[in-house]
């Protein structure tokens, strides 16, 4: 009972992140209908620069955990957030018209270009760093059960992000422009929308999002690398076409389901809990077969 | 100067193309530093503009267009020029049977993306799973070696069959997740299997032919030639079937409601073409090209493992295929050779290559989306002998 527990405060620790990088995925499908796939490797320069942030706040001489962890999140966002803007702009939007397939390759090299410039470029890029541990350590023993308030924060902290964001797109101005946008581009220009400028700032909050996954990533493990990106930007990927395209509660449910099927296959599979990947990424491949366009299919009708 | 080429034949122009090309091949596979690698490619670059200016292209191109079975045994004879001449030194060999079953790979991904449209993210899996069949057989049964080949692409597109629903059902980005996970999925399922090799990946043992080795080196007119050359002559003859297949492919009735498919399925199905049964034949095709690919490609490394069939292999296999111009099997075979000869050559910056590939290729989709060599627009008649001018 009290390993399930375990598995399922894990779980829930896991999910929280993959769903913050569906919604990333799921955001720019909205406005652009565009794949962005360097979004994995956004989140691993994310997960690097707060990895620096913390390291030169520790080094100016200031070992206060919180003041790090701030700066290491505030710098993490701001520098994704201005590399998803820049993307959007440099890369995705002269190539809007081009064939799809083209711009979900296009992000593919650029992720490939991410993760080998930090491989190379950064100092002792290609061997994992330690990521400070800043959070509080002490747990709650029920019996065998134990929850770290580290997970318990990190879990907090996604969920907050989760609804703010939730809120954002809902109840503000921004939040209603990013809607207009992505429901009917034309129409939205003509009443007066920023076209650019909503696909920007879009790009830029997705990317921010994924920072935060990634320094919680990091937290999470005390590791970051610069091969980290793949597999979560492939999981996010899977996420939030199993949730279906362009719907953000779609991309969240995916997250939680990924994270489940990966427990589910540790824990089912005690014989074999290695295929653990291999379990969830088939059971993807089944749900696909299933629901062709995710289990909350887009609204819109297909134009002929 | 515009009019120095107009008027040769088109086929003296291809043949004259055709014998540059091998003269370039040779010096610039013969080429050690990097100063003479990057002064060659700016030379290879000039001049294939300066084909353009003279009209030298546009009648090669007529060529193919007119008399597409001499154009490719020009391309054979270039291929199998260059094997003789470096028929002596294994790695030149290695690099050559290398590219010429990568583009063996691309064409059979060409069926799936190029014409049909159905999008295949797993390519080095399916090129795997031919590699590990041939593994597994030439180990452990009496079969004949040489029957691993179409075994290998045989196995391959019956393990494709598993992924048919979901290609099928699923479109566009939809279609792309579901190859994507088969490939990340078939990766970690060799990592964790033990029964094959698990981390450590599978020896292979080299085939053989009505007795004939194709570990051992032959001796022909005196000279010893590297073993590789058995390997090389295979590919070879991978490749030309392949290509002759999908050229053939291409030109008939099937591979004209391919196309149809991929230009657009509510039309297409209204003309009463099978849709699901379009698919499925081009997923199954390009597999069955892919795996009997990656049987000879794992006999000819003789060692396999899971790290050479990963997601970033399967991009590379996409990369060549959108490079070379999609549809186009000329352009595949061109962008196969950049992409697996240049990172070799430029040794100074080795370390550099994926680095600077991502970036090559970002930016020919920028700025020249339809690919290197791209595919010219389909001829519905039979081409006239002589009237085509």
């Amino acid at each position: 009972m009290a390993l399930l527990g375990q598995y399922l405060v894990n779980g829930i620790m896991l999910g929280t992140i993959y769903a913050l990088v569906a919604v990333g995925f799921t955001l720019f499908f909205g406005v652009l209908d565009v794949i962005k796939f360097s979004h994995g490797d956004v989140l691993m320069v994310g997960a690097f620069a707060g990895f620096t942030a913390a390291m030169a706040v520790a080094a100016v001489g200031i070992s206060n955990p919180v003041l790090q962890l701030a700066a290491s999140v505030v710098f993490a966002l701001s520098v994704t957030a201005a590399l998803g803007a820049a993307i959007a702009k440099w890369l995705i939007l002269p190539l809007k018209h081009a064939p799809r397939m083209n711009i979900l390759l296009v992000t593919l090299m650029l992720g490939t270009a991410l993760r080998e410039a930090v491989r190379l470029f950064y100092p002792d890029g290609s061997n994992p760093k330690a990521f400070p541990a800043l959070l509080p350590t002490s747990a709650l023993t029920l019996g065998d059960f134990t929850l770290r308030a580290d997970s318990a924060i990190l879990v907090a902290a996604g969920i907050s992000v989760i609804v703010g964001l939730h809120l954002l797109i809902n109840r503000t101005r921004l939040g209603l422009a990013i809607r207009a946008v992505a429901q009917d581009e034309e129409t939205a220009r003509t009443m007066g929308i920023n076209y650019a400028l909503v696909v920007l700032v879009t790009f830029a909050l997705g990317s921010g999002i994924a920072a935060v996954a990634g320094v919680m990533n990091g937290l999470y493990y005390n590791e970051v690398n610069f091969g980290m990106g793949l597999l979560l930007g492939l999981i996010g990927f899977s996420a939030a076409i199993i949730g279906g395209l362009g719907n953000l509660y779609g991309a969240i449910l995916g997250g939680f389901l990924f994270a489940m099927l990966q427990m589910l296959g540790a824990v089912a599979m005690p014989f074999a809990s290695a295929y653990k990947d291999v379990f969830a990424f088939a059971v993807v491949i089944a749900l696909m077969a299933w629901k062709p366009t995710g289990l909350i299919p887009e609204r819109a009708s297909e134009r002929v | 100067m515009n009019q120095l080429f107009s008027r040769m034949p088109p086929l003296a122009a291809a043949a004259l193309a055709a014998l540059l090309a091998f003269v370039f091949a040779v010096v610039f596979m013969e080429q050690e530093s990097d100063v003479a690698v990057i002064s060659l490619l700016a030379l290879g670059a000039v001049a294939a503009w300066g084909a353009g200016r003279v009209g030298l292209s546009r009648r090669v191109s007529a060529a193919a267009a007119t008399r597409p079975g001499a154009v490719a045994a020009l391309g054979g004879a270039v291929a199998l020029g260059l094997l003789a001449v470096f028929a002596e030194d294994h790695f030149p060999l290695l690099m050559l049977s290398t590219v010429m079953l990568y583009a063996t790979v691309a064409l059979g991904l060409n069926v799936q993306f190029g014409y049909t449209g159905v999008v295949n993210f797993a390519g080095a899996a399916f090129f795997g799973i031919g590699a590990y069949t041939a593994a597994e057989l030439v180990g452990r049964t009496a079969l004949p070696p040489i029957l691993v080949l179409p075994l290998g692409g045989l196995i391959a597109a019956v393990v494709g069959l598993v992924l048919v629903v979901p290609v099928v059902r699923t479109r566009g980005h939809y279609a792309a997740v579901v190859t994507i996970a088969f490939s990340v999925l078939f990766k970690t399922f060799l990592e964790v299997n033990d029964t094959l090799g698990g981390p450590q990946g599978l020896s292979v043992a080299p085939l053989s032919l009505f007795g004939w080795s194709f570990g051992e080196g032959p001796e022909i007119l005196g000279i010893s030639a590297s073993f590789y050359l058995n390997y090389a002559l295979a590919a070879l003859a991978v490749l030309a079937l392949a290509f002759v297949m999908v050229r053939r492919l291409e030109r008939s009735w099937i591979g004209l409601s391919l196309d149809a498919v991929r230009l657009d399925e509510t039309a297409s199905a209204c003309y009463g073409i099978g849709i699901r049964r379009s698919k499925i034949l081009a997923f199954v095709v390009g597999n069955l090209v892919i795996g009997t690919a990656g049987a000879l490609y794992g006999s000819m490394l003789g060692y396999i493992a899971p790290t050479s069939f990963t997601f970033s292999d399967s991009l590379i296999l996409v990369a060549i295929v959108l490079l070379g111009g999609m549809g186009s099997p000329w352009g595949t075979v061109f962008a196969a050779a950049i992409v697996v000869i240049l990172p070799e050559k430029l040794q100074a910056i080795q370390e550099y290559r994926f680095l600077l590939f991502s970036v090559v290729v970002m930016a020919i989709l920028l700025f020249r989306p339809e690919g290197l060599l791209p595919r010219a627009v389909r001829r519905y008649m039979p081409a006239p002998k002589e009237v085509a001018r």
